[in-house]
């Protein structure tokens, strides 16, 4: 399958701050790349880099075969850009700022109309179309930002961290929304903090931080690729929560996770159901009651955690 | 099959797009730049106080400067109202550019300028709408003023071409300036920086110069720079075109606009590309 965006050995800094440490990634045609990376990762700015607002320091960047530093122009009629906060004219309405979008893309007046009207409807925006967007809530501009960013169909669509700020239920619609962008050839890279996002609708998945690449794959490889199984316990008397934690460090293979209210444990073992039976054993010893224990397959939660906190060290 | 072919058409594909030929690119250089001019004058009609405010402000400078320096004030023929009206419109024009500065420092803030330099648009369109858009609320002003100015006893002295020649240079000057404020604006990259730093660089231009006063009675220095600086040039041809007195050659008037408008514009341009660094 051919790959719509290519980026080799990326860097940017920003005075001292090294965002980007070269960084390297593909997406393929049609296709969802999630970017999942924690605050400060190099996200947006791997974004403004691929959407030719910042130029990188070195590296190279193409999409669909097209040099991004080279011909910003070709790209900037490829792509369709939703930023992390949502850019829409406040003074203006909602009809306005698309059409003036589809008529900066070079539409005529009356295709840039009826494309506004066609989103406004597919973004539930029919009610305030005509209202200036300084009256719209943060949920509203966000969709009428991604509206935006869909006018001229685009072939290649980033949006940075696009559910920031939706009620689950917006939320719901606009992955049904992306999902169908998709099916229409769309190749879609995506930001998101929320693994839950990445998990549902990236198809390749790449986790940055600190402006490195610190793992790649389908959500289902990253699973695995932490490999053994999470083993959940919890104790009854929290008092003994301190001394769980050094037993159960010894057995799993790093820092036990543990909500101190609830005394409830959970931490990435080696061994399976081998290391159940030896934390089993070494609390039975200490006569530590164990209120429920279980093992099961980590969550891409974990899964980040593990790695970004890897990273760290 | 034909489905296939049908929801893929949805999407523009890469291959086929072609560079704009240049006549095009020329063409969308200024199609762009009137889109960004209608939507900046979409502020006025969505906030008519803001037209009144900025209007009454050059009114009030207008009123007050007639009436209470208008007596102590000695100009050559006495009559300080029809001195006063053509340095006051330069002035005013002048100082209508500030609004680019603040507006685009916020378009920048808002991340609207991101937005639009993500779109294929003509680069140099976002500021030639600002500048515009201030030009057509100045010729706006200009003529209200000239209009309250009449009212008051300000009369044209030198027939009706120069009198339409003066109003052209002062409404060029203002757009020439405009892309000074338009360069600081993209600079400071702050509304509220952008409102202090806009007019730091105008004051002294605007009062050390032929505006209010005759220049004759100020220091040996600061009236070699009052006589020599382009506001005040601007000033004595534009009053020279509507009262008859005697002043510097147009031309001298429009190579200073011509120098800075072809350095502020790249400039401009320039600093709008480099935004996002
Ligand atoms: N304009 C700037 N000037 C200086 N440093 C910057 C600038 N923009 C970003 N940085 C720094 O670069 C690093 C990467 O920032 P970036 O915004 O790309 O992260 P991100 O992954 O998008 O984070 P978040 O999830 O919080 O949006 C951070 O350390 C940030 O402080
Ligand atoms: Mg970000």
């Amino acid at each position: 399958m051919q790959n719509d965006i290519v980026v080799e050995d990326v860097r940017k800094s920003y005075g001292k701050v090294q965002a980007l440490k070269g960084v390297s990634l593909q997406a393929e045609a049609g296709k969802i790349l999630g970017l999942l990376g924690p605050n400060g990762a190099g996200k947006t700015t791997l974004i403004r880099i691929l959407t030719t607002l910042l130029k990188p320091d070195s590296g190279r960047a193409t999409i669909a075969g097209i040099d991004v530093a080279k011909h910003p122009m070709r790209i900037r009629s490829l792509i369709g850009l939703a930023g992390q906060y949502p850019a829409v004219d406040e003074m203006l309405t909602g009809r306005e700022n698309l059409v003036m979008v589809g008529q900066l893309y070079h539409f005529s007046r009356k295709a840039s109309k009826e494309r506004a009207q066609e989103l406004l409807e597919q973004f539930s925006l029919t009610d305030a179309a005509d209202r200036t967007v300084k009256t719209y809530s943060g949920g509203m501009r966000r969709r009428l930002d991604l509206a935006a960013s869909i006018v001229a169909r685009p072939a290649v669509l980033f949006l940075d961290e696009p559910t920031t700020g939706l009620d689950p239920r917006t939320r719901n619609d606009l992955w049904e929304f992306i999902r169908q962008l998709v099916d229409d050839g769309t190749t879609l890279l995506l930001t998101t903090q929320q693994l839950e996002e990445a998990d549902n609708l990236a198809d390749w998945i790449t986790v940055i931080d600190h402006g490195e690449v610190i793992a790649a794959g389908t959500s289902e490889t990253l699973k695995s690729q932490l490999g053994q199984d999470v083993l959940e316990l919890q104790i009854s008397n929290r008092s003994y929560i301190p001394q769980v934690q050094t037993l159960l460090e010894s057995i799993g293979r790093e820092t036990p996770h543990v909500d101190t209210a609830t005394g409830r444990f959970s931490v990435v073992v080696p061994h399976g159901t081998q290391s159940l039976l030896e934390a089993v054993r070494v609390l039975d010893q200490q006569s530590i009651a164990i209120a429920d224990i279980a093992l099961r397959r980590p969550t891409l939660d974990e899964v980040f955690l593990s790695i970004t906190s890897a990273s760290e060290n | 099959m034909a489905q296939q072919v049908i929801t893929q058409s949805k999407v523009v594909p890469a291959a086929q797009y072609r560079d704009p030929s240049l006549m095009q690119s020329l063409w969308w250089n200024v199609t762009d730049a009137l889109i960004i001019t209608r939507r900046n004058l979409t502020y006025y009609v969505r906030l008519p106080q803001l037209l009144v405010f900025s209007t009454i402000q050059p009114v009030m400078f207008l009123l007050l400067f007639a009436y209470v320096f208008g007596g102590a004030i000695q100009t050559q023929n006495g009559n300080y109202i029809n001195f006063l009206l053509p340095g006051i419109i330069v002035q005013t024009a002048m100082f209508g550019g500030s609004v680019a500065a603040v507006g685009l420092a916020e378009d920048l803030k808002k991340g609207l300028i991101d937005r639009f330099r993500s779109l294929p648009m003509a680069r140099s369109a976002v500021l030639a709408g600002r500048t515009l858009a201030d030009t057509v609320r100045n010729i706006f002003v200009v003529l209200l003023m000239i209009g309250v100015g009449h009212i008051i006893g300000f009369r044209f002295q030198n027939g009706f071409l120069n009198a339409v020649a003066a109003v052209v240079l002062v409404i060029a000057f203002g757009h020439v300036f405009s892309w000074i404020f338009a360069f600081i604006g993209m600079m400071v990259k702050d509304p509220e920086t952008a409102q202090v730093a806009g007019f730091i660089w105008v004051f002294p231009l605007v009062f050390a110069s032929s505006i209010f006063v005759p220049t004759e009675t100020m220091p040996e220095l600061l009236q070699i720079f009052a006589e020599n600086q382009p506001v005040s040039i601007v000033a004595n041809v534009v009053r020279g075109l509507m009262i008859g007195t005697p002043h510097d050659s147009v031309w001298l008037a429009i190579a200073w606009l011509t120098g800075i408008y072809v350095i502020f514009v790249p400039l401009s341009v320039w600093q709008y590309r480099r935004s996002a660094n």
